[in-house]
Formats: structure tokens, sequence, C-alpha cells
């Protein structure tokens, strides 16, 4: 066991699993710094720190620097891929989705199907998103909803260190195209993380609070947020199944119904805007299979129908937060059929 | 050099605000008073002021995450700007977008970018605009935009329509860590927009009056109905990509280098007060004015409205 970063598990596995597998290779933008500079290559080894001596110990040939070139970054992947690699890709900001949309969701997503089975396409797109660092509206967004929301492709959300290493150990074996997405205010986040090799399968929740009165569903620094929030709740004797679910696709629907029928009271936070959701998927989803156990409306804790702003008094109004997320819960609490 | 005093002390005033607007939130910025990102444009002065010294509010110009300098050299009020980057309700964009996003469509300035080589296509539907009205519409783009391919579609398709654009590409040497000899793979950018069918040309982007002279020739290009044309500029950045960068990637004694020999500002002065055209007295009292302003500025914007939760849903729709 060791107490580590978020960001340096990152790095950690990635180089572990390119030790381990000599067809693995990454893609990004400055994931080595200082290509073609004075200051020579491995200035800087990512924005983000998550790259860090990886070129140095694998080479130019499997550590690849690329032009400003999201389309072509992931299509290079996508077709390493196709013709035997394995591959990370990095899009410094998910945000950046944008410009690579057509190859994320026309190709890489849909070559198995299209091909009749015959095809793997084993890439894993690392994506940095989030708000909270008042980056104004194109470096702040979440994209889990879209990326959700498109058949083939699995969707990874890590909140702690030690699941961001069997998860993105997972998503780099996965056979398929994985959405690895980081929360960029997790980053600095620190945990034990067991030392020996392991993967955590997609598709099954984290159990990070147990209770009877509530069950909340969260992702990314959601759960931070309604862990605190649960915790207050727990003073006044309120008792919170609070959910991480780690995957959106493949989703623990098991988990999520086990808790509802327990409890009777949901309430979902998400962060991103509340049409056409994760949060609205997943209000279907117990709507429909666990309506009979439900004793209050579904309640969902999200930012407004609006970009995320600028200033900081605005970020902070428009993201969710442990308060509002209280109020919500007391809200579900004291609601009576009429 | 056939400027009369006042375009020259108008084109100093500019480079000057920009590089002291510049200098100040780098100060500002370490007192940790300014939220987000900012990637400062000081350095690169004659480009923009080169640049948008030829054009009036009916001509448009998209810019950069780096896109101070271009919001002042196109006349965006420096005030508003600053409230801007300071996160004030009273800003330029009432602190919705901050640094990266200050724009002000009234004076022709299609706002600042946070998404590299988003510009350069949009350059393109002002063009249309541009051609209808007889002006021009400018798309500023680093050397690390340049190969995005947006910005490939946006020299195509300007070329096809004939479009008065110019792609003036600032080629700071640097894509935040990355050296353009690495990025750029054509042998020049000026090169590969020259193979795009389009009058592509080469400026030295610390001089003013080099810009100024090459932009005025590609404006009557334009204007003649020749279609699109590009111009490379050579320049510095002084700072670090963004606020906040320990710059490893730059050689030994790199910065102190560009700052004594590349310097725009300085370059302005010998060149104006050598050929006897202003004197130091006259420049002085300019520094002494830009310094007041933005002095102004910066009291102004930490006295200024603050937003509140209920501005978070303004301005999404005109109605819904
Ligand atoms: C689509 C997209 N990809 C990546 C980035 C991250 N990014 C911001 S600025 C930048 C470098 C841009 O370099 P250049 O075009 O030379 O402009 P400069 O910073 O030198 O002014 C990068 C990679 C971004 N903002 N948008
Ligand atoms: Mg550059």
């Amino acid at each position: 066991m060791a107490s580590k970063m978020i960001r340096d598990v990152i790095r950690d596995t990635i180089d572990a699993e390119m030790a381990r597998d000599d067809s693995l290779i990454m893609l990004g933008e400055d994931i080595v710094g200082g290509n073609g500079a004075p200051g020579g290559p491995e200035a800087i080894g990512g924005i983000w720190g998550t790259s860090g001596g990886l070129w140095a110990k694998y080479g130019p040939d499997r550590v690849i620097d690329t032009p400003i070139s999201e389309s072509a970054i992931i299509g290079a992947a996508a077709g390493a891929a196709l013709t035997g690699k394995r591959a990370i890709a990095e899009i410094m900001f998910a945000d950046f989705i944008g410009v690579c949309m057509d190859q994320i969701w026309n190709q890489v997503a849909k070559f198995r199907y299209m091909f009749g089975g015959k095809s793997r396409c084993p890439i894993t797109i690392r994506m940095p998103y989030g708000a909270g660092y008042n980056a104004a509206p194109q470096h702040s967004q979440v994209i889990h909803q879209f990326v959700t929301a498109m058949p083939g492709l699995k969707v990874v959300m890590p909140t702690t260190p030690a699941d961001t290493k069997g998860l993105l150990a997972q998503s780099i074996r996965d056979d398929d195209p994985v959405i690895f997405l980081e929360h960029k205010a997790l980053y600095a986040v620190k945990g034990e993380v067991p030392d020996e090799d392991y993967v955590i399968p997609f598709g099954h929740a984290r159990q990070v609070t147990q209770g009877d009165d509530i069950t909340i569903l969260a992702t990314g620094m959601m759960v931070g947020f309604a862990e605190k929030a649960a915790a207050d709740l727990a003073q006044d004797g309120i008792g919170c199944d609070l959910l991480d679910l780690r995957t959106t696709s493949p989703l623990d629907e098991e988990a999520i119904l086990d808790s509802v029928e327990r409890t009777g009271r949901l309430l979902i936070v998400d962060e991103a805007p509340p049409r056409c959701s994760l949060a609205t998927d997943l209000s279907a989803l117990v709507a429909g299979k666990a309506f009979s156990s439900l004793k209050a409306p579904i309640e969902m804790v999200t930012p407004p129908h609006s970009p995320v702003p600028f200033a900081r008094e605005l970020e902070s109004a428009y993201l969710p937060s442990p308060e509002k997320i209280v109020a919500a819960a007391v809200r579900l609490m004291s609601y009576r059929k009429v | 050099m056939q400027l009369s005093r006042e375009a020259l002390l108008k084109a100093y005033r500019q480079m000057k605000t920009i590089r002291l607007f510049e200098e100040r939130l780098h100060d500002e910025i370490a007192l940790g008073e300014i939220a987000g990102f900012t990637h400062l444009y000081a350095g690169q002065e004659a480009c923009a002021v080169g640049v948008c010294e030829h054009l009036g509010p009916k001509d448009y110009i998209i810019s950069t995450h780096r896109g101070h300098g271009h919001c002042i050299a196109k006349g965006c009020d420096v005030i508003d700007m600053m409230k801007e980057i300071y996160g004030s309700r009273d800003g330029l964009c009432k602190g919705k977008g901050g640094s990266m996003h200050i724009a002000d469509v009234n004076v022709g300035m299609l706002g600042a970018n946070g998404i590299v080589g988003a510009g350069a296509p949009i350059a393109v539907g002002a063009g249309i605009t541009a051609k209808s009205n007889g002006t021009v519409s400018i798309a500023f783009s680093g050397d690390g935009a340049c190969n995005q391919g947006t910005t490939f579609e946006a020299m195509n398709m300007a070329v096809v329509l004939k479009l008065p654009v110019i792609f003036v590409f600032e080629n700071n040497h640097y894509s935040e860590h990355t050296g353009e000899a690495y990025a750029v793979g054509a042998e020049s950018m000026t090169a590969r927009a020259a193979a795009f069918g389009m009058k592509a040309i080469k400026a030295d982007g610390i001089d003013f009056f080099s810009v100024y002279d090459a932009m005025r020739e590609l404006i009557d290009h334009c204007k003649a109905g020749n279609g699109p044309a590009s111009i490379e500029l050579d320049c510095e950045r002084f700072y670090g990509h963004f606020e906040g960068d320990p710059q490893r990637y730059r050689g030994k004694g790199e910065l102190e280098r560009i700052r004594e020999e590349r310097d725009a500002i300085r370059t302005f002065r010998q060149k104006v007060t050598e050929a006897k055209l202003l004197d130091h007295g006259d420049l002085d009292a300019v520094d002494a004015e830009v310094a007041a302003l933005i002095d102004r500025a910066v009291a102004e914007s930490k006295a200024a409205t603050r937003p509140t939760a209920a501005d978070v849903t303004q301005d999404v729709y005109i109605s819904y």
C-alpha cells in the first residue's frame, strides 16, 4: 500500500501497462512536451503531470507527441488499434471532444458493430473534465452524458486513487473502446493504493455510505459533495445509501434498484445540465423498474440549463454543492402524498 | 513610413496599452485575485496593432486564447476588458467569459476563443459578410492552431469562395510547450498557405512597420477581389504559455535574449526616434497616459459589481 494522488496513479498505471504490453502506445498534445524546443523533449511530461518520464522510458515510437489535431489523434489511435496495437489517446480537456466527435462517435464507437463483430478497437480515450477552476465555458464541461448515450462506448469515471488504478488497467486491457474521464478537481486527491496488479470490472458501483432513508447516485466530483452532504444528514438522523457509479456504461442497474427498493427515495447528483442527462436516464430507469418502491418524487441536483460561467460567484452558483444536496434530501424526507 | 504623427502616436499608444495591460495582469495574477486561465500577449504587440491599425468597425477579426492584444488593438474598451478578466458583472461579457472569451461584436471583434483552431472557419463566414460590405475579415491563429484541420478547411473554403479573408499566423515558435520545429510539418506555414492557392507572405512580427506595410498590400489584394491571403509573423511570447507555466522548454538565456533583442516596443521607439518622426518626450507622455489608464482599469475592476446567482441563466436565449 502506498498513499498516492490520482494524477500519479494514472501515470504509474500507464507505466505498468506499457511495461506489460509492448503493443500499447499513447498519443496526445504535449504528453511529452518540449519536442522541437530548445529545452528539449520531456520538458513537461503532460500538462496534467500524467505522463512524466514515460517518453524517456518507452521512446518516441510508443509515447507520441502530436500537433494540435484532435481528429487525427483519435483517428490515429483508432487506426493503430484496428491493426493490432492497443492505444491510449489523451484529449487535453474533455471540452475538445467537439473537434474529434466524428472519430469517436461515427468511427471508434461503431467499427465493431458495422464490421459484423469482426474487429476490435482497444483504445482508451482519456479526457480531463469538469468545472471548479473558473476555466470558463469551453474548459469546464462534463461530457459523460453524450458518450454514455453512444452505443459502442464504455464510460468510466473514477473518483478514488485505488479505483483509478483498477479501472484504468481494465480500460487499457479491455478490447472495446473506453472513454476514461478524469475530473480535474480530483487529480490531487490522495489515498491508499494497493501495490499488486488488479483490475476492477466495469458495471459495479462503489458503496460510499450506507443508510436506509435515501439512495444518492453520483459520479466524479459530485461523489465527494454527496459524501459531505450525507455526513451532515446523518447528524440529523437521515441515513443515505450513497453509490459512486464508477462506470456509466455499463451501468450497475442491480445496485441502484436494490438500494431504491430499500430506501424508497432517490436523489441524483449530476454535474451535467438537467436536460437529456445521466440524471434523467437514471430517473427513467428507477421510475420504470422500481416505481412501486418510491415514496416521493425523484430529486435531481444539477446545474441549470446554461453553459458553465467564468466568474467565481457564477461558477459556484452554477454547480451542485453539499448544501444543495442537503436541501434536496430534506425535501425528499418531508414529502407527503396529498 | 508614411504615417502621420497622430497615426504613429496612436499605434504606439495601442502597443503600449497592450504591454502594460499584460504586465499588470502578470502581477495581479500572482496576487491570486484573478480566477481561471490567463494567456498573456506581451511580446506580440506589433502583430495585433500592425494588423488592426488598418481596420475599421466593419472589418472583422477573430482571435485566440491569447486574445487581449487583439481585443485592445481592435478597439475593445480597456477598462471593461479588465473588469471582465476580474469576473465583474460590469465586464465586457458580464463575467460570463473571462480572459479567454473577451468579445465585442460591436467593434468587429468576434471573440477570443478557448478552442484552438475554432476561429478560422468563423472568419470565413465573417468574410462572406465582409465581401458584401467591401471590408475584410481577419483570422488570427498561432503556429499551433495552424495544424488543426479546421484551419485547413477554412483556408481552402476561403480560396474556393474567393473571400476577403486574411489568415494571420503569429509564429511565436511554441504551441504550449511544443516547438514549431516539431509540430509544423511543412517547410513553413507560409509555404503551406501558398499551397492552398492564396497569396502568402511573411513579415517581422516585432516590427510594427514591417507588419503594417505587409498588411496594406494584403488588404488591397483582398479588396480587389483576389480572394484570401495569408501572412506569417515571426514574433516572441514574453511570458509562459499561461500564467503559472514554469517554461522548462525554453533555452538557456532565451527569455533574456528575446526581451533584449526582440522587443516590439523598443523597436518602434528606436525606429521613430532615429527617423526623427517622434521624440522620446512624445513617447514618454504616452507611457504616462497609458500607465494611468491601466491603474484606473485595475482600481475600477477591483471595486466593480460582482455577478450573482440570478445572472447564471441570463443570456442563454433571447426568448425561451
Ligand atoms: C482544440 C484545442 N486543443 C488544444 C487546446 C489546448 N491549447 C490551448 S493553447 C494551445 C497552444 C496553441 O498554440 P498556438 O496556436 O501556437 O498559440 P499560442 O499559444 O502560441 O499563442 C493548446 C494546445 C485547446 N485550447 N483547444
Ligand atoms: Mg504559438
